[in-house]
């Protein structure tokens, strides 16, 4: 290699860990903004502004959900297997709406503590079978989980 | 085996060489892209919890894949020119970035297509979908800024460093949906040892994928070939190709006068 290829190889490794570092340093300093929504714990734990509007995602609760027949209002709660928050929700769901599912709903807090929602988009997750493995599976109890960041790390069961 | 690799750096040998290999590619791509379709879409059962909406998975997933395989390429062959100062590096970078942007562009779209049923919504500003946009930009920008310098050698110096600076985004959209919540769930294929996707619907997507990745091989010799034509049409090793040879007789008796 002539030297003047080595100095130019050099400056290019330069300029991309320097390129690199800029963008870790960026990304760090806007971590919070920058995932989507936060969860259930982090709402507990006070992080969160109550006065604003933000998006709560975790997993809906089994055997939480309060629908009423004479109007679309439903009432469920979300968790993150570690804390759990109450939600308010006057609309029309995404078909993926089910209890164990992920989802991130869109709201503010009121008086009591519970997130009125205005939006609740579904969450799914990276497993795809065919509906008899899945039975099968979730017979064995082996059901995979999903790498989702929920806030906090855990495997959650879809 | 040096003496074969140097050969890569002639032009009129890369010329030929594609020319004679494009074909083949694009048979064989052909053949796994149909039987990677018709396995997808007719013969895999559907989907547990998406049911047969999840079949879009089949265009989704190798069109975002290439996306940013082609950067990759892209970015290595702009450092390549950098430093070695290959010619055909750069051809290479320049043609590969039409065809990245369209695989960004169908992965989107795909998405957006997608995320309406199962999401509730055709778009979100989450880590996964911004980054993938920031892509596409990307491409646009390298684009623009090789049509925007008129000097040819100062076009391709300043593209090659824009693609090397954002390289960095690769990154970002692969590990988007670890670092941050994302509406976007992880990737399904990219996890060692662990099995995601059940192999009546994994086998037609991996044919898919690499159908895609032939796909890009095919295209990308064609347009490294017209690139070779466009950069050398002085040369004497051009004038004298058949196809040329025969264009300009043709030109010659209609009249017509192509420069």
């Amino acid at each position: 290699m002539t030297p003047k290829r080595r100095q130019r190889l050099i400056l290019v490794c330069l300029m991309l860990v320097g390129v690199g570092l800029a963008a870790t340093i960026v990304l760090k300093a806007f971590n919070e903004s920058i995932s989507l929504f936060r969860s259930p714990s982090d709402v507990v734990s006070g992080i969160v502004d109550q006065n604003k509007q933000f998006r709560l995602g975790g997993m809906v609760v089994e055997n939480s959900v309060q629908r009423r027949s004479d109007n679309l209002d439903i009432k469920f709660e979300l968790t993150d297997h570690a804390n759990t928050v109450a939600v308010s929700f006057n609309g029309i769901l995404p078909d993926l709406f089910r209890e164990g599912q992920g989802i991130v709903a869109m709201g503010k807090l009121d008086d009591a503590g519970v997130f009125v929602a205005s939006e609740v988009l579904a969450k799914h997750d990276e497993n795809y079978m065919p509906p008899e493995v899945a039975e099968a599976l979730e017979k064995a109890g082996k059901m995979p989980g999903t790498s989702a960041n929920y806030g906090i790390k855990t495997l959650v069961q879809p | 085996m040096f003496k074969w690799i140097h050969r890569f750096g002639s032009a009129p040998f890369v010329y030929r060489f594609a020319g004679a290999l494009a074909p083949w590619i694009g048979f064989v791509c052909l053949a796994i892209l149909l039987s990677g379709l018709y396995l997808g879409l007719i013969v895999a059962p559907e989907d547990y919890e998406q049911g047969e909406s999840y079949r879009i998975i089949y265009v989704h997933v190798p069109a975002a894949i290439l996306s940013m395989f082609v950067y990759v390429v892209m970015a290595v062959a702009s450092a390549v020119f950098l430093i070695w100062r290959l010619k055909l590096a750069d051809i290479v970078a320049q043609a590969s970035a039409p065809i990245g942007a369209s695989f960004t562009f169908l992965a989107l779209a795909t998405g957006s297509l997608w995320g309406k049923p199962m999401w509730g919504t055709w778009w979100i500003w989450d880590g996964r979908l911004t980054s993938e946009l920031l892509l596409l930009f990307l491409y646009f920008g390298y684009m623009a800024l090789r049509a925007a310098i008129e000097h040819p050698q100062s076009a391709a110096k300043a593209a090659a460093v824009l693609a090397l600076v954002g390289v960095v985004n690769i990154p970002v959209i692969h590990y988007s949906v670890e670092w941050w919540s994302t509406l976007h769930q992880p990737a399904t294929i990219t996890k060692m040892g662990e099995r995601n996707i059940h192999p009546s619907m994994g086998i037609p997507l991996g044919l898919m994928i690499v159908g895609f990745q032939l796909l890009y091989a095919y295209v990308l010799l064609i347009r490294m070939r017209t690139g070779i034509l466009k950069r050398e049409s002085r040369a004497s090793w051009v004038a004298q190709l058949p196809e040329v040879n025969n264009t300009m007789a043709n030109s010659k008796l209609s009249g017509t006068n192509r420069v």
